[in-house]
């Protein structure tokens, strides 16, 4: 570009630079609370616990389900009763047994989950300590907006999967997936998705049904799940290698 | 063989086993087939990991790196815009090494005798090995910009690599006051993390607001005419830091001629710019010992076969991370760390036999470019006709809501803390 061209894109830059700071808003006050784990902690100690929650259940006003349903309200829930969550069989047989998450049934899943309330599909190991728990629950309380939107006796009502999404779920574990090669495929996955179960931003998916796997996947390609990472990589897996994943991390333990 | 075990062969075979349990591990150990990496960053770290994993000690892995810590490059613009402090993006080797058997050798490692192979240490030690895995990082080219040096780097810090350097830019950006200027020379192409830069001012303007300045200045002078994500930044220091960030390309500036970091000038063809800080980012070539080895071409960077990672030039030896020419992947820590699992794949199926399946590659990088507001980019990858290829593609898009760059930078969070437990153990 010539001299003088260039001169008139940097001279009207430069009556920029130098005109007064009109709309100057700073915002200073959108630190407070923002900032990320490491720098001076004055959070909660139950929203501390609450971090590894987070990657899948938002809770307080408007929360939304994610991976899993929405925690606003959950203090004497019945289970699996979140209008519009995908819940397991599992899940929705133990709402419609009667199980209500009142804080001695919420301590004794958070314990174990998975021993609680065998085929349920929350990828979590368990929380070991009872004072943990009990702060976590506590908070769970606190945290849940004053019109928290769950009736306590609201019934569980399974969601209806899509005749097209249970026919591909259908079709990928018509084939056996092969753990080896889904090992190796896993590699793409556990970059994000942490091996051990651990998960801070992310949701955890070791130990996931197969079925369930497949499932979400499907719902990634189709944008039920809108995440452009995720669709990206699903895009680009056979169902061979979908199957293979599903054998893999279904395999799995939370650590 | 061909006559099957006869009783003397048995009696030989029992012997054998016999004396195997009776001999030390680490004696034992000399008869497995020995891999060596050099360099325990994102590449190289995951590499290791991954051999002594998957191999189930079948392979002895000895990890090489100058420094007995890691600090990443990635989130220390986060550091930088004070969204976490400096311990939070170190790491050490102590799993490695504990839970997977990795040897660590914290040293230097000065030169490859690829006859021999063997890996020559600075304290003139050596390391034997039967597959080498290079993953050195990047060196910077301090003679690309006339007036800097390694010297000049200590007043004006590139902070281009993760350690003292991030934390002095870090203090010189504490100490700016309000009216001082900031002047940022960008990296040409190519170089580790495009975006990188971009989101350095973003946090740089993001620590600068937070203090109520109102009138500090991010100049960038690019050697550039565009960048990546540029739309998406420009988009976002127009909507969170109107007025303090200005970015000038080559059509503009007309060419960088010369930085003094003493008086804080960079000089182009059209003006002088000052800033009371200095960031410069020269160009950059492979980490010394590729070009030690004998491993890059004319480009300064690691030419390799797309479908192995193995290096062209030598077939005992890998090259992964930003010292490879690794096609359309950006120099990213997740490209690094993708490149080191069928790099780790390929050595374990050379040296014990083990499955190897088609090569895939991925990249996705976030960027932060105020709170709660990151932005994505990513892509999947497979070998096409010699290079490395993209098979599709996605990126953040301008005017998304706040929702969707909310959770970009979630997961970001949780990308950081799955690759650093995916690296270190
Ligand atoms: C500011 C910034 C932000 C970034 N943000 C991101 C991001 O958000 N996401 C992302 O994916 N990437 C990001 N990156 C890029 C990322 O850091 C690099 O691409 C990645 O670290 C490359 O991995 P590597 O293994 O090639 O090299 P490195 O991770 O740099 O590791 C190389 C290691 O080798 C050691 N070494 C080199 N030579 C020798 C030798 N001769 N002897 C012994 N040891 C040696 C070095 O000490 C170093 O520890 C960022 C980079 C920068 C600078």
């Amino acid at each position: 570009m010539r001299l003088g061209n260039r001169l008139v894109r940097y001279q009207s830059n430069c009556v920029l630079r130098h005109a007064p700071i009109v709309q100057a808003v700073i915002a200073t006050f959108l630190f407070a609370g923002t900032i990320g784990s490491a720098i001076a902690d004055t959070t909660d100690a139950g929203e501390k616990l609450f971090k590894v929650c987070k990657a899948c259940h938002e809770i307080g006003e408007g929360a939304h389900n994610k991976v899993g349903p929405h925690l606003d309200g959950i203090i004497g829930r019945t289970a699996g009763t979140v209008s519009g969550f995908n819940y397991s069989k599992a899940m929705l047989e133990a709402g419609t047994s009667g199980l209500k998450w009142d804080h001695e049934n919420l301590a004794k899943y958070l314990e174990r989950p998975r021993d609680f309330i065998a085929g349920n599909r929350m990828s979590y190991r368990g929380m070991a300590d009872t004072k943990d728990r009990e702060t976590l629950i506590a908070w769970l309380g606190k945290a849940s907006s004053a019109k928290a939107a769950v009736d306590p006796k609201a019934l569980p009502v399974a969601v209806p999967i899509s005749a097209e999404a249970r026919s591909f779920t259908d079709i990928v574990l018509a084939q056996k997936g092969d753990p080896e090669y889904g090992e190796y495929l896993a590699g793409e996955c556990v970059t994000c998705h942490q091996s051990s179960g651990h998960a801070d931003g992310i949701p955890s998916i070791v130990g996931l049904p197969a079925d369930y796997f497949v499932h979400a996947l499907f719902e990634y390609k189709t944008n039920v799940r809108r995440n452009e990472v995720m669709k990206l990589r699903v895009v680009n897996l056979t169902n061979e290698e979908i199957a293979a994943l599903a054998a893999y991390f279904s395999k799995l333990e939370p650590k | 063989m061909q006559g099957g075990l006869t009783r003397r062969h048995f009696g030989l075979l029992l012997s054998t086993s016999a004396a195997v349990l009776a001999v030390p591990a680490y004696l034992r150990a000399q008869g497995k087939p020995k891999v060596v990496v050099i360099g325990g960053g994102a590449g190289g770290a995951t590499a290791a990991r991954y051999i002594a994993k998957d191999s189930e000690n079948a392979i002895d892995v000895t990890l090489i790196d100058e420094s007995a810590k890691f600090t990443t490059c990635f989130f220390s613009n986060l550091y930088l815009g004070g969204y976490r402090d400096f311990k939070s993006i170190t790491h050490g080797y102590d799993k490695l090494e504990s839970n997977y058997g990795i040897k660590k050798v914290t040293g230097r490692a000065e030169s490859v005798d690829v006859a021999a192979k063997t890996v020559k240490m600075a304290d003139g030690s050596t390391i034997p090995y039967d597959r080498l895995i290079v993953s050195p990082g990047i060196d910077i080219v301090y003679d690309s910009i006339s007036g800097y040096s390694k010297e000049a780097a200590e007043i004006a810090p590139h902070a281009w690599k993760a350690g003292p350097q991030t934390e002095l830019l870090k203090a010189k950006l504490d100490a700016i006051q309000d009216g001082q200027n900031i002047v940022m020379v960008a990296p040409p192409n190519p170089y580790r993390c495009p975006p990188g830069p971009y989101e350095r001012v973003s946090m740089m303007a993001h620590a600068l607001k937070g203090k109520g300045y109102k009138n500090c200045k991010i100049i960038v002078i690019d050697p550039k005419e565009k960048f990546s994500k540029q739309a998406l930044f420009q988009e976002g220091w127009q909507k969170h830091y109107q007025g303090m960030v200005e970015w000038y390309g080559p059509s503009v500036h007309g060419g960088i001629k010369s930085v003094d970091v003493k008086s804080g000038a960079v000089t182009t063809d059209l003006d002088t710019f000052k800033g009371a800080l200095l960031n410069v980012i020269p160009a950059q070539k492979a980490g010394a010992i590729a070009a030690a080895a004998g491993l890059t071409d004319d480009s300064g960077f690691c030419p390799i076969d797309a479908s192995t990672m193995r290096s062209t030039k030598d077939p005992n030896i890998f090259i992964i991370g930003d010292a490879s020419i690794a096609g359309a992947m950006p120099k990213s820590a997740f490209s690094a760390n993708s490149q080191a699992k069928v790099a780790a794949m390929n050595v374990r199926g050379d040296l014990i036999g083990s499955k190897v399946f088609p090569a895939k590659y991925a990249n996705t990088c976030w960027s932060l470019i105020e709170t709660d507001d990151g932005v994505k980019v990513g892509a999947q990858y497979a070998p096409a006709e010699g290079k490395i290829a993209a098979t599709s593609t996605f990126i953040s898009q301008t005017g998304e809501d706040a929702a969707l760059r909310k959770s970009n930078y979630e997961e970001s969070v949780g990308w950081y803390s799955g690759i650093t437990a995916d690296m270190f153990g």
